[in-house]
């Protein structure tokens, strides 16, 4: 997609500045030449732990490096790497990454997840730079709840120049949606991006209202939300898996935005979400201005995991 | 009077106790009762690793636990703890059980798993939630974080806190970066009905500076900053924080730090404890499932203790910070640290019984005295591994016991006679004599130790006098006795003795 300015080349450049002494340690035992032993393996196990990759797929990727071993796929150390990243760019084939698109009408977007994790900024960026490509975006502010999130969503729309759909806070946000469809059917919006309420997976309730939102859409406008979007925090652990599977559960999640990869954290959390649940990362977030997105890119992002 | 060797300066608790009995008259009855704290304290501290060590059927050893610890580091690892904190963490707790005593009824991994979480416990704690506030306000709390954190929701229920404690806070919205961070403080402002000050302007160091300047204006004894999200290694704003705090010198600097944290924990909170000197971590959104293993993480690399944690969105959703829950939250591995504790309460019992029926039939003698003070010693030696003991030594204050008061106290025991040691009422001035010249010390010295056991020895009996009552509450109800205790409580277990030391005494025919 050559809509995004930046790409997670950005990322490595940046990401280097910040090598951990780990990632130095295990570099000098993937020397040329150097047999495959057990502080190696243990080293690659803590980078990969370091990452946030979770215990789980950690020990899967180490198993799969074990049988290469034994069937002689792999022998010295430099083979290490070039293997392992081959293995993890497999998680997110071509296809799983693009935006998927209404066939005719507006393309319903539904942004969730849990508390400030960057719905609300993730959504500027993207209806940014959909209509900086000629798309006709209107944003809705179906976060009703958390203090100034309609004024927070409002200043981006003003700022980067899409419509938006607003109630009070306090409204029923089923009803901002459902008034957005019908608004993005009226006007003949190419997307429509749904903002909703940071919640807690664990909030029943809140889940509950968040399906709801969804299933207005689906109501109004036929095969919406075309994409769900989870907005993942790249700081974020192994409870991401958890918020992956529930979100899953109530809304299908059909995709990550993995928010905040500007920071220090590698975001390998995605790794285990892709390796238990099977959903992909679409985009990332680089920082809080709208220029801050990029197509999520499998090969730059798996190099910054060991960087 | 105090004769026995070493350094004064260097006295533990042990050498404290014998400096006491020595040389106090804090044994009179009527004065056993006010200093009767000191002492109970000191006697089961004492008793109940002596019963541990004597009666303990296996030992931890690497191998035997090793499975446990498997377990425990992927638990850790699952609950988001930083690996190379997990790392340092297993081997400091590997290292100090090593060698621990294991009671019979459990498995070395099932202790392993109670000490790694009593020791989670005090790695994390104790947690001072206290505010402090000065005086002449205002007491300025500065507020800082990753984006997202809960910074500013955080602000308004740390308000609503402080106001319930009778103070008068106001709100300073320094966010200036942030679509809408000031109407989202003015808003939550206005919900808890507490004062923001505000200014929209670009100057971040300016409205910190006016802020807390309307406070005092404005009669404000406490003012709560919020700021703006930041990456800790985005040198431009980093810097900008530094020179609020550098302006408006915060009397607290908290850093507000998201529960679901992973890994990268350590990087942002290491960073911001340097830029920033924390005083303490604001833990947030625990509402949700996250085990929360950035507590440990952060709190390792800062030292800094987390002092509240948020608990949803709701303006009243912050408590005080427990490092018990969140331990057990972490590890989550209570049923075995139950398990643990149902079964360390029932060998304290019966060991309390066992002790008790050898006082009631008057044969402790001077042979159990030594060889509790050399289990004592073993056990002191684990340093703060006593402390970390299953059943009451989890109370254990970390004894040290001088190796040379025990050889002292063995050189005089070993010149007594098999009768004196069973029985050393009979002890008699040209017994002390004949002993001291045996052991190449004062006669003074050989009294003293005499006294010594006399001394703790009636203290017992007069504690276990009565049935299994005394003793045995006071060894297995620990959680009711030292929480009294802690609380200034005492008075219960003091009656009780007191009572029952009466009939006791009368048919106690070796005192005199
Ligand atoms: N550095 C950085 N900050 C980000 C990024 N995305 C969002 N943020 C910041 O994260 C904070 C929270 O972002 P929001 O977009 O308000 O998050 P949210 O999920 O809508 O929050 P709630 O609606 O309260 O649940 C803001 O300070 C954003 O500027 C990113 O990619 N990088
Ligand atoms: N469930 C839950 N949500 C919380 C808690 N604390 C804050 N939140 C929510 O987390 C989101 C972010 O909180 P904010 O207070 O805006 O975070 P912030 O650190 O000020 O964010 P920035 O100013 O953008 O850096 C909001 O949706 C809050 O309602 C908590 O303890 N539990
Ligand atoms: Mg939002
Ligand atoms: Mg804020």
């Amino acid at each position: 997609m050559g809509l995004f300015s930046k790409t997670v080349a950005y990322l490595r450049d940046h990401l280097g500045k910040t090598r951990r002494k780990i990632t130095s340690s295990l570099g000098s035992l993937l020397t040329l030449g150097r047999a495959i032993d057990e502080d190696l393996l243990d080293e690659l196990e803590a980078t990969l732990i370091a990452d946030d990759i979770g215990v789980a797929t950690t020990e899967r990727l180490m198993e799969d490096l074990r049988a290469a071993y034994k069937s002689r796929k792999i022998a010295k150390s430099e083979d290490i790497l070039p293997f392992l990243k081959e293995r993890m760019k497999e998680y997110w084939p071509a296809r799983d990454r693009e935006l998927h698109a209404a066939e005719s009408g507006p393309t319903v977007i539904l942004v969730a997840g849990i508390n400030g994790s960057g719905k609300t900024t993730s959504i500027a960026k993207l209806a940014y730079a959909l209509s900086r490509d000629g798309r006709k975006v209107i944003v809705a502010a179906c976060d009703t709840f958390r203090a100034a999130a309609v004024e927070q969503l409002s200043i981006w729309a003003d700022r980067i120049g899409v419509q938006i759909v607003k109630h009070q806070m306090g409204a029923d946000p089923g009803a901002v949606a459902y008034d957005a469809c019908e608004a993005a059917l009226a006007r003949g919006a190419d997307y429509l991006i749904l903002d909703t309420a940071g919640r807690l997976h664990t909030q029943k309730p809140l889940m509950d209202e968040l399906a709801k939102i969804r299933s207005v859409a689906a109501r109004k406008i036929p095969g919406a939300p075309h994409e769900v979007l989870l907005v993942v925090d790249a700081t974020t652990g192994q409870n991401a898996i958890q918020q992956a599977k529930v979100f899953t559960e109530a809304i299908e999640v059909t995709g990550i935005f993995l928010a905040k990869l500007d920071g220090t954290a590698r975001g390998g959390i995605v790794i285990a979400i892709k390796d238990m649940l099977d959903i992909p990362v679409k985009f990332v977030g680089l920082g809080e201005t709208p220029e801050d997105i990029a197509a999520f890119d499998p090969d730059e992002f798996v190099e910054a995991l060991f960087a | 009077m105090y004769k026995w060797g070493g350094d004064p300066k260097r006295a533990g608790a042990a050498r404290r106790f014998f400096h006491r009995v020595w040389n106090d008259k804090c044994f009179q009855r009527k004065k056993l009762r006010r200093k009767g704290r000191v002492l109970f304290d000191a006697l089961t501290d004492k008793f109940s690793g002596i019963f541990r060590s004597l009666s303990g059927r296996g030992r931890i050893t690497e191998a035997n636990v090793s499975d446990a610890m498997r377990e425990v580091r992927k638990a850790l690892l699952e609950a988001d703890v930083n690996y190379q904190v997990v790392k340092q963490f297993c081997k400091d707790c590997l290292d100090a059980a090593m060698g621990a005593e294991v009671i019979k009824s459990l498995h070395p991994g099932q202790v392993m798993v109670k000490i790694v979480h009593d020791e989670l416990v005090r790695l994390m704690g104790p947690v001072d939630t206290r505010i402090y506030f000065v005086s002449p306000g205002p007491t300025v709390i500065l507020l800082a974080g990753l984006q997202g954190s809960g910074k500013t929701t955080t602000a308004a229920k740390l308000g609503r806190y402080i106001r319930a404690k009778g103070r008068n806070p106001v709100l300073v919205a320094d966010d200036l970066q942030r679509p809408a961070a000031i109407d989202q403080l003015e808003t939550l402002g206005q919900q808890s009905g507490i004062p923001v000050y505000t200014d929209r302007i670009q100057d971040a160091v300016k409205v910190a500076r006016d802020g807390v300047r309307y406070a005092k204006q404005n009669g404000h004894d406490v003012v709560i900053l919020d700021t703006a999200g930041r990456l800790h290694i985005d040198e431009e704003m980093m810097q900008q924080i530094a020179d609020v705090a550098k302006t408006v010198t915060p009397h607290q600097i908290y850093l507000v730090c998201d529960a679901m944290t992973g890994q990268d924990a350590v990087n942002s909170a290491k960073a911001f404890n340097e830029r920033l000197e924390l005083d303490g971590v604001i833990l947030t959104k625990l509402d949700g499932d996250a085990r929360g293993g950035a507590a440990l993480s952060v709190k390792a690399v800062t030292g800094k203790p987390i002092k509240f944690v948020g608990l949803g969105e709701k303006l009243d959703a912050i408590e005080e910070f427990h490092p018990d829950r969140m331990a057990g939250r972490i590890l989550g591995m209570g049923d075995v640290v139950t398990l643990v504790e149902k079964a360390q309460e029932q060998f304290d019992a019966d060991e309390a019984a066992k002790l008790q029926a050898k006082m009631a039939k008057g044969t402790f003698g001077f042979d159990d005295f030594l060889k509790q003070m050399e289990a004592v010693k073993k056990m002191g030696g684990m340093g703060g591994m006593l402390k970390l003991l299953p059943g009451i030594g989890s109370q254990l204050k970390n004894m040290e016991i001088d190796e040379r008061e025990i050889d002292q106290m063995r050189g005089i025991v070993h010149s007594m006679t098999a009768e004196e040691r069973r029985d050393p009422d009979i002890i008699d001035a040209s017994r002390r004599r004949r002993i001291a010249r045996g052991c190449g010390r004062s006669v003074q010295d050989v009294a003293g130790l005499v006294k010594t056991f006399r001394r703790s020895r009636d203290m017992m009996q007069s504690l276990s006098s009565g049935g299994m009552g005394g003793f045995k509450s006071l060894l297995s109800g620990k959680t009711d006795l030292f929480g009294a205790m802690a609380s200034g409580r005492v008075p219960k277990i003091k009656q009780r003795s007191k009572r029952k030391r009466a009939p006791r005494r009368k048919g106690n025919k070796r005192r005199r």
